[in-house]
């Protein structure tokens, strides 16, 4: 709006004035009280503990001398000039706008609330204990997770399960043909990896064929499963956890409890089974991707022929190193699958810890994949398979 | 004309549309200064749309949403900005962010939108909390405290800037009848207090009879505006009977005044 002739120029600062004088004090002020104004006087006045010595008598009384336009500040300045007024004095209000007395009332209608006292932080040896606790609960938690939904799958085998045949269908299309692309991608990046780490070796000694060896076991026995189990974990244990957690923010979960459904035969289970199944399947494909990367890698630097490449492979293969790879991705995929729901079911009522819950699914399932890699091949190692 | 008279929001052949499906069309009404103005309308009629759109968060198929003088969908977008902070929204649920604190959820538009220093902030963040009855609740995070007081911790929020027209949609959805009727007090003491003034999406009868002095009806049937007025006078003379079965809770309206010829 632009200033017009008849418009009074308002300074645009707070003003505030003390007069000692008569037989009670009175604070006039003047000016803008907004939260754009400039309130250095009353922060000034307000700052210095002197400002109110030796008034007159026990009442002060405030004064609107003027006031042009006023908003929370003023109801700021209000309330804590009465905290720095001495012991025993009174402010008077009577003569400032009636809404700004209003609003006072409205403050101080509810009496605060003091926070509950939050209780001593424990010592070291104390927190070592509650964490070794809690180690020990979540762990429990977990196995006991694990344990009904092995009741659960086995009732859902002898068809005695309580689910929905679609939505068995659309988790199995989900966590199986949808993460074709991305898995064969990564899995042909790893393959070629292989390949060229191993040339660099291989080549000091002449014996560059064996690189066909070298990924063809590598991505049977190892890669193939891991990297399934990593691309997995990322795509589908984060997809179950947000799922579960949004349903059980969304009371989705609670209505099917009432409903009379099991959230493990009806959720958990159909995911577990989903995942079992499409592991070794993808690891499988995973494993392809890897020795064609591998193949593409070491035909294209080295002077090895196709035919060679795959003669060499073909003989370096056993059945027992491709199922010792695929048992592993079925292990992943319970471990995935575990992880996801887990958390996703015992996901808390915000959109917060949906996202909490997430997070702590795919951190899980990537640790317990590593973790499980590391004892399954030191089973096989004793087992010597 | 001058700012002062003009009439702080205003609808004008205001057309709602998600892609092709239209909401409502040719809504057409006036906000004036001081106004407890209520969008009423049975469920699905999309009075929560036309809030979403008065609010800017939804751009409108046709028609203008007037803030005063200027054109909100015309204007540019720093003078938008400058707009919305003129206004504060209480949503449903409060819409508080779960990471922070009360105190800090306050103080979010404080922070960005004033130079006041961290402790003005938070001695104005104390102010608004007391305002809606949560002193003391500063240090509290949202999931620590019940539905009626976030929302109240919602309303501390929008209140932050001083607005100048405040939004409410829903206010007494999921309270226990004293707290909406509490609610309502607040709002109107708020009103008279801040002279703000305050436009309200709701279907609570007993909460528009009582604070309403002025509204619009959104119809779900005809997909626009069928009656405007105060709705305690829409309930005395509106003829149309979807009005009339909305403010009856669908008992039938008393038989119409037939007009005496004296004799």
């Amino acid at each position: 709006m632009a200033p017009t002739a008849s418009t009074v120029p308002v300074s645009t600062a707070a003003g505030l004035r003390l007069d000692r004088g008569g037989p009670s004090a009175v604070l006039s002020l003047s000016g803008t009280w907004t939260l754009a104004a400039d309130l250095s006087a009353a922060n000034a006045f307000l700052a210095d503990p002197h400002a109110l010595d030796g008034l007159p008598s026990s009442t002060l009384r405030v004064a609107d001398a003027g006031i042009a336009a006023w908003d929370s500040p003023l109801l700021v300045f209000l309330r804590r000039l009465a905290v720095a007024a001495p012991k025993g004095t009174t402010l008077d209000l009577s003569g400032l706008p009636s809404g700004v007395r209003a609003l006072l009332d409205l403050a101080s209608a509810v009496p605060p609330r003091a926070r509950d006292a939050a209780p001593p932080e424990p010592s070291w040896l104390a927190r070592v204990g509650l964490a070794s606790q809690a180690c020990f609960q979540h762990t429990g938690e977990s196995l006991r997770f694990l344990v009904d939904l092995a009741a659960s799958a086995g009732r859902m085998l002898v068809g005695k399960g309580r689910h929905r045949r679609a939505d068995f269908l659309d988790v199995l299309s989900e966590c199986g043909p949808g993460a074709l692309p991305i898995l064969f991608l990564m899995s042909l990046l790893v393959g070629m990896i292989v390949a060229f780490l191993g040339a660099i070796q291989l080549k000091l000694f002449g014996a560059e064929i064996f690189i066909a060896d070298a990924v063809a076991i590598a991505m049977t026995r190892e890669m193939g499963a891991l990297m399934t189990g990593i691309v997995m974990s990322g795509r589908t244990g984060a997809a179950f956890a947000a799922r579960l957690g949004t349903m059980q923010v969304n009371e989705e979960i609670d209505a099917l409890r009432t409903l009379g459904f099991s959230p493990m035969d009806y959720l958990v289970a159909p995911r577990a089974l989903a995942l079992l199944l499409m592991m070794p399947l993808l690891a499988t494909y995973s494993m392809a991707a890897g020795i064609l990367g591998g193949a593409i890698a070491g035909i294209a630097t080295m002077d090895l022929t196709p035919a060679q490449y795959l003669h060499e492979t073909l003989s370096s293969m056993s059945v027992k190193g491709i199922a010792s790879g695929l048992f592993k991705a079925a292990v992943y995929g319970v471990v995935i699958a575990v992880s996801g729901c887990r958390q996703g079911i015992a996901c808390g009522r915000s959109a917060e810890s949906v996202g909490t819950a997430t997070t702590a699914a795919v951190v899980n399932a990537i640790v317990w994949i590593i973790v499980m890699d590391s004892l399954i091949s030191v089973l096989y190692m004793l087992l010597g398979i | 004309m001058t700012a002062a008279d003009q009439a702080p929001l205003r609808a004008e052949h205001l057309t709602l549309a998600y892609g092709e499906r239209v909401i409502q069309r040719d809504l057409d009404f006036t906000v004036n200064r001081g106004d407890i103005f209520i969008v009423m309308g049975g469920s699905g009629c999309g009075k929560s749309t036309l809030l979403r759109h008065l609010i800017g968060l939804q751009r409108p198929a046709a028609g203008r949403v007037f803030y005063g003088a200027a054109d909100y969908w015309a204007a540019d977008p720093a003078d938008r900005a400058a707009i919305l902070r003129r206004i504060g929204v209480l949503y449903q649920g409060g819409a508080l962010f779960s990471s922070m604190t009360l105190a800090e959820n306050v103080a979010v538009p404080l922070e960005t939108c004033t130079p006041l220093p961290p402790r003005d902030i938070r001695a104005l963040a104390e102010l608004k909390l007391a305002l809606v009855g949560l002193a003391g609740f500063g240090d509290y995070y949202p999931s620590e405290i019940s539905g009626g007081m976030r929302k109240r911790a919602g309303l501390a929020r929008a209140l932050a800037l001083d607005p100048e027209i405040l939004f409410f949609d829903e206010p007494s959805a999921g309270l226990d009848p004293v707290s909406a009727k509490r609610l309502d007090d607040l709002m109107l003491r708020l009103r008279d207090a801040l002279g703000a003034t305050l436009v309200v999406v709701t279907h609570e009868l007993a909460s528009l009879l009582s604070i309403g002095t002025n509204s619009v009806f959104l119809d779900a049937a005809t997909l626009t505006q069928i009656a405007t007025g105060a709705p305690r006078d829409l309930l005395a003379d509106c003829p149309d009977p979807t009005v009339q079965a909305f403010l009856r809770r669908g008992e039938l309206p008393p038989p119409p005044k037939t007009k005496e010829t004296r004799p």
